[in-house]
């Protein structure tokens, strides 16, 4: 795949995140203002950047998991059960390298889990991780007691907070995460076997690929950026709250899949695509917060915004612009070349 | 003499007969909701802990958020004839029936901390918080705290539609009405977690001049205070001096906070709603005093100078 393919790809998403921020800076005075203080940059952008962290990362995971035309619906909760993991550890006086591998371990084990029921049982994904998504938060208050377990490991709280040249710590985490696995999945034949599965994976399996290998090897990099997403969620307020932790966030990545461009049934994805819809997301919710209406419009106002966006997407519309586009040399131009860009463009 | 000596003996046996007969011989069951929140742990711990402390039998029973549960409870207390049932009930309806059973069999019912929908003749009496009340006790002091220094406030609101968060919010206002130089600038939900605490409060800092506009903070519960208090110190600014920190609950970790001199005074939602509950038992039982059909607990204010150090290790322990 070639740069300004990838680029012409996420070309809708990107415009989607620009009219989300002039909207914002409209409301908001100083929504572009970005200062240096306290040895970090802060500014509404960087809020953005920072708060939709832990979206961003569950996103990098679900693409690739919604790519083999699953879902996995267990992320907000081995988000609660890894942060538990790492305050436990890290208050249980492990190291903060043992502490942190440790998590990523229960996380690749929740998705390995997952995967060992789709790949080898044939359960429907929606319902084998629906399983985990109900009882991983019952494991988490087991780890936590029940309590939220606050830690104050310096090493521990930089992962939630700390920065690195003025950038908060966590927007460093997702980007580079994000770059490694869009390198890892195109610069090999890995993504190509994914979108096969999606696909077809029974024919996939006849062509030859280890269809069971992959799907659990992507629910366990699903479970892995989970694990990072809960203890950067964690770190991020010095405590591990079983409660609240991670809740509902396996929706917001799904819909950031979605607003990137990528189909539920599976095949073609975009990593970055994933990326830039959950920022839409995040510069949706902090532009409500800013805008200072009464939270009983926030879900109103955040609902309204996505519908216009998936609307604008929807391989419905881009017929209707097409058809828009093409009218006045409609006589000019054969029904079938009018046809092709369209569907190109759909995706 | 031997008569005076044994009228006396008599006396004294008779005394602490009916000193212990008011306590000692007391069963009573208790129905908890579970252990869904830090508080409702406290709740429970200080129930058993009052309980032990009067020498009172108490037979505990977590319904694990069920009703189902909770109405099986009562039933078992109701057969194994308990002088006295605590119900913490988890929704407002439905309680009739089973209320009925108990009145029928002659045991009082205490409601803890929430109430039902049912006809008061059906329980003894209702042991909570008034919630709009906490509101105002924390308004109260802001208002005393600034003087007549304008001051612009910023609120962390709870769970959208929930109660607290309506109820505090009201309590709020109508402390700080009629003094024009406190308002309310901001006012957005944290949903009563600490992560979006700390997010909604970044977005106010951001929004009123990079919190230099800011006075206070009313955080309609500790956990969201926490971790707006992270945001404020994040941005630079003192939280305590800065920007002042008033809250409700009054959990350990706002105590650490305000040992830090990081936040500024609590209200709290105390979880010994079973001491009023065993009073109003006792001497119900002793003299037959019905208690008021509510009886609300008191709603603390703490500030820096209650020794928060020591509250925090001795609120540690209470299971939050």
């Amino acid at each position: 795949m070639t740069m300004p393919a990838t680029i012409k790809r996420v070309l809708p998403q990107l415009a989607a995140l620009v009219v989300i921020l002039a909207l914002n800076t409209a409301i908001a005075p100083g929504f572009l203002d970005i200062a240096y203080a306290n040895g970090r940059l802060y500014g509404s952008l960087i809020d953005i950047l920072n708060r939709g962290a832990p979206v961003a990362l569950l996103a990098i995971g679900m693409t690739l998991v919604i790519a083999t035309r699953g879902i996995d619906l267990s992320v907000g909760a081995v988000m609660a059960i890894c942060g538990a993991v790492a305050a436990a550890l890290i208050t249980g006086d492990h190291s903060l390298a043992a502490t942190i591998l440790m998590t990523l371990g229960v996380g690749i084990l929740c998705g390995l889990w997952n995967g060992a029921l789709v790949a080898f049982l044939g359960i429907q994904p929606i319902i084998a991780t629906l399983i985990l998504m109900v009882a991983g938060r019952g494991i988490a208050q087991l780890i936590t007691e029940g309590v939220i377990l606050t830690f104050n490991d310096p090493g521990l709280i930089f992962v939630g907070s700390g920065s690195v040249f003025g950038m908060p710590f966590p927007v460093i985490l997702w980007i580079v995460i994000g770059i490694a696995a869009s390198l890892i999945f195109r610069t090999t034949a890995l993504g190509l076997l994914v979108e096969a599965i999606g696909i077809n994976r029974r024919a996939s399996a006849l062509a030859g690929i280890g269809t069971s290998a992959l799907l659990l090897a992507v629910y366990a990099a699903s479970g892995l950026c989970a694990a990072v997403a809960g203890i950067v969620a964690a770190a991020d307020i010095r405590g591990a709250d079983a409660n609240n932790a991670g809740l509902w966030l396996e929706l917001d990545a799904i819909l950031a899949v979605v607003v990137g461009g990528n189909s539920l049934m599976g095949g073609r994805f975009s990593i970055a695509g994933s990326l830039i819809g959950a920022m839409i997301i995040q510069s949706v919710n902090t532009g409500i917060l800013l805008a200072g209406f009464p939270p009983e419009f926030n879900l109103v106002i955040k609902a309204a915004i996505i519908v216009v966006i998936l609307v604008v997407q929807s391989p419905a519309s881009h017929t209707l612009f097409a058809f828009f586009k093409h009218r006045p040399g409609r006589a000019a131009e054969t029904p079938a070349g009018a046809a092709k860009p369209e569907e190109g463009g759909a995706r | 003499m031997t008569l005076f000596k044994t009228l006396a003996g008599a006396v004294a046996i008779a005394g602490l007969m009916a000193g212990s007969a008011s306590a000692a011989d007391m069963t009573v069951g208790f129905s908890q909701i579970g252990s869904e929140s830090g508080w409702r742990a406290a709740e429970t711990t200080l129930t058993k802990e009052q309980a032990e402390k009067r020498g009172i039998d108490l037979k505990f029973a977590d319904a694990q958020q069920k009703q189902e549960n909770q109405i099986k409870a009562i039933r078992s207390f109701v057969a194994q004839g308990v002088d006295a049932i605590l119900l913490a009930p988890v929704v407002a309806t439905g309680w009739d029936q089973v209320l009925e059973e108990a009145k029928d069999a002659e045991i009082p019912v205490v409601l803890l901390d929430r109430q039902v929908d049912s006809s008061d003749d059906l329980y003894l009496t209702a042991v909570g918080s008034d919630l709009e009340h906490e509101g105002e006790v924390a308004g109260d002091w802001l208002v005393k705290e600034v003087g007549d220094k304008d001051c612009n406030v910023v609120e962390l609101q709870g769970t959208t539609g929930s109660s607290p968060a309506i109820k505090r919010k009201a309590g709020f206002e109508k402390a700080i009405s009629g003094h024009d130089n406190v308002k309310i600038v901001r006012s957005q939900t944290g949903d009563f977690t600490r992560t979006k605490g700390k997010e909604v409060m970044e977005s106010f800092l951001k929004a009123e001049n990079g919190g230099k506009d800011i006075c206070a903070l009313y955080a309609h519960n500790d956990d969201m205070a926490v971790g707006a208090i992270q945001a404020i110190k994040e941005a630079g600014l003192k939280p305590g001096s800065d920007i002042l920190v008033v809250s409700i609950d009054a959990v350990p970790d706002i105590f650490l906070a305000m040992a830090n001199g990081e936040a500024n005074a609590t209200v709290e939602l105390t979880p010994n709603m079973a001491g009023p509950a065993f009073d109003a038992l006792e001497a119900y039982k002793k003299d037959g005093k019905e208690p008021p059909k509510f009886i609300q607990t008191e709603s603390k204010l703490y500030t820096q100078s209650d020794d928060p150090k020591a509250i925090y290790e001795e609120k540690k322990n209470q299971g939050y």
